[in-house]
């Protein structure tokens, strides 16, 4: 029973879990290990499975197979309501018959907490609702909802507070100011938190670890900066962030690095930052790590280098310029340039070389699909 | 769809539109209506009320008059029939709303993954509509007749002694009137029902509340517009039903409700003034119940 009055986050592992629904699978034999007090982000495109996966958590789904323990307990078979687990759901849900601070007060009650109604009013005082205690849910707006929400699953302090894309009805401003504060509330009651997000950014920017999820499994695991850094599969690739891709037979391997032909330009990627080190593999880096030239560099070996091409696109993004660049017989490449004064080339049509520091290379453990062979970036 | 008609309560009004002459004229037919058919009849009804006999002692003549004692005297006369068809009327309302909730429930909650099944139940639950009232409700007279079947093994088994029977009880007619009036409970809970918010239900078990926790705190007052509009539907023609407590069909003397006692004093005894008094109070005593009710419940919340 979830009775206890836990003030610390518990940890939440699941085994092997296998949801199937009528027809297909939402999530296929899923392992997934939260250390207690971790602000964990499941990050992936919707139909994924990660809400699933959060509504297993909070037991509002029965896996079809697999374990479920949060805190060292199997919770796999216990009811929602006794599981010490909280949910900010995406739509709030929060009751429309009762005052704000009902609404608060209501897990508490549950549990026969004391003076429920005086813990209610302090956690909307840490959202910075006190004053709207006696409203309605459905007269105040959409950024003060979701702060009730937050609030009415905080004050249970629960072992596991599981997030729903709770910022996702939100306005970009108050998406913002929103993610700060539950980052800073988090840090403050030291709860292990689950974020379900579609938003790459959002994660990266709140999450202490992100799992990238994809038709039912994770893709990859580990920090944001890690994550982006090396992502290992053209789907975390292209998912965070964007990626120039290419593809090529190895051609070359010394104890350091491999290196890949792809039309003719020799590629290198060191090859501690390569899941596969023979065959055909994809070669892969971030536009913001490529440069152009608009003349042929000198051939450095720490550097790739590819082209010539052509500038087919410009667009102005404030902080950079993003260059699309057509290299025959390769395919197209994203270069992000910073706009610090001196942008190197602004007219289309100019003729240019890309190139890279061959340590900001990764390599990937699948290749993209036949029909993206040319590096395509996903905004 | 028709069910529709049956929901929560009405729409908020907004902002008078500035073609006040275009609404008046689309009100017209409902106003000419109201007037011709419910007002007239309601002033003819009270001022028959008001009649005194006529001088010449004839029996069904009366002259108009300010009889005010008119409405006493049916009240002394037959209060115990005012009372049983309140009474009646609230039993048979209650156990409307015991077996129709659930039902309601299963169709507007459970079976939503299925609109077909969701479709085939309701029309079931109409279904009775399609055989005449009357019919109906005399072929529960036959069913639970003195001969049949159910009452001779009760009275086998000791339930029923063997002078008992059950057509002409108080739990005949109860029971016919709360079988009339189901579907009338069952839609408007269903047209409630059908629109509950799932999460909220989800929300509740995650904060905690048992299953019969959720229902009580969460379900049944989110239901609540439902319920009243289907208590309402219920209580009021149940309270002037005269069919199921006649002697004709699942009555006897013993269970006259206040239908029954106009229809005596009007169609046999011809004492029309005491009859339109009857039912001017019987108006009155809903009108008074239900305004009190809807008070009470406290609906505007939920709308």
């Amino acid at each position: 029973m979830a009775t206890e009055f836990v003030a610390r986050g518990a940890d939440l592992e699941l085994i092997g879990i296998r949801k199937e629904f009528p027809g297909f699978v939402a999530i296929d034999d899923l392992d997934l290990k939260i250390p207690a007090g971790e602000f964990f982000a499941l990050l992936g495109p919707s139909g994924c499975g990660k809400t699933t996966t959060l509504r297993l958590v909070a037991g509002l789904e029965e896996p079809t197979a697999g374990r479920i323990l949060i805190g060292g307990k199997d919770v796999t078979d216990t009811k929602p309501h006794e599981r010490p687990v909280n949910t900010v759901f995406q739509s709030y849900a929060l009751f429309p018959h009762m005052s704000v601070l009902e609404n608060v007060a209501f897990g508490l009650k549950q549990r026969k907490i004391q003076d429920p109604m005086v813990k209610a009013q302090a956690s909307l005082d840490l959202v910075e609702l006190g004053h709207l205690a006696q409203r309605r849910p459905q007269q105040l707006s959409g950024g003060q909802q979701q702060r009730v929400a937050l609030a009415r699953a905080l004050v249970n302090r629960p072992s596991l507070l599981l997030l729903d894309e709770p910022l996702g009805a939100l306005d970009l401003k108050l998406r913002r100011q929103m993610q700060i504060e539950l980052k800073a509330i988090q840090m403050e009651v030291g709860l292990t938190f689950l974020h379900v997000t579609h938003d790459q950014e959002e994660a990266m920017d709140m999450a202490d670890t992100v799992a990238v999820m994809n038709k039912g499994h994770i893709e990859q695991m580990g920090s944001p900066e890690k994550l982006y850094d090396r992502p290992k599969t053209v789907f975390v690739s292209k998912f965070l962030g964007q990626s120039n891709l290419f593809v090529g037979e190895v051609v070359e391997s010394n104890p350091e690095s491999i290196s890949i032909n792809v039309a003719g330009n020799k590629l290198t990627v060191p090859k501690n930052r390569a899941e596969l080190h023979v065959g055909m593999i994809a070669l892969g880096v971030r536009p913001e790590k490529a440069m152009f030239h608009e003349e042929e560099p000198d051939q450095d070996s720490g550097k790739n280098l590819i082209g010539p091409g052509e500038i087919i696109d410009i667009r102005f993004t404030g902080v950079s310029n993003q260059y699309l660049i057509e290299i025959p017989n390769v395919g197209n490449v994203t270069v992000f340039a910073q706009n610090i004064g001196k942008s190197p080339v602004t007219e289309l049509g100019a003729k240019v070389w890309v190139s890279w520091k061959v340590e900001h290379s990764f390599g990937l453990s699948d290749l993209p699909l036949a029909n993206q062979t040319e590096s395509i970036t996903v905004i | 769809m028709a069910f529709a008609a049956f929901s929560g309560g009405p729409a908020k009004t907004h902002k008078p539109m500035k073609s006040g002459r275009v609404a008046l004229f689309l009100l017209l037919p409902g106003l000419l209506y109201l007037g011709l058919f419910f007002l007239t009849p309601l002033f003819s009804l009270i001022i028959t009320s008001l009649q005194v006999p006529d001088p010449s002692g004839e029996i069904g003549r009366y002259q108009y008059g300010f009889a005010i004692e008119n409405y006493w005297i049916v009240i002394e006369s037959y209060w115990p029939h005012i009372l049983r068809s309140f009474g009646y009327a609230l039993l048979a309302t209650v156990f409307a709303l015991i077996i129709s909730y659930p039902l309601a429930y299963f169709i507007g909650v459970k079976a939503r993954r299925w609109p077909l099944l969701q479709g085939l139940l309701l029309t079931l639950v109409i279904a009775p509509f399609f055989i005449s009232f009357l019919l109906r409700t005399l072929a529960w007279k036959q069913i639970f007749s003195n001969e049949s079947w159910i009452v001779t093994s009760l009275q086998s088994i000791g339930a029923l002694a063997q002078d008992q029977y059950l057509v002409g009880t108080p739990f005949m007619v109860i029971f016919g009137l709360t079988y009339a009036f189901i579907p009338f409970m069952t839609l408007p809970l269903y047209t409630t029902l059908e629109r509950l918010d799932i999460r909220y239900l989800e929300a509740g078990a995650d904060l905690y509340a048992t299953p019969a926790t959720t229902f009580r705190k969460i379900t049944l007052p989110l239901s609540m517009p439902g319920i009243i509009s289907g208590t309402l539907l219920t209580f009021i023609p149940i309270a002037g039903d005269y069919v199921n407590a006649s002697r004709d069909f699942l009555g006897s003397t013993d269970t006259a409700m206040i239908g029954n006692v106009v229809e005596t004093n009007y169609l046999q005894i011809n004492d029309y003034p005491a009859a339109s008094a009857l039912s001017v109070l019987l108006m009155l005593a809903i009108l008074v119940i239900v305004t009190f009710y809807v008070k009470r419940s406290g609906t505007d919340d939920l709308l």
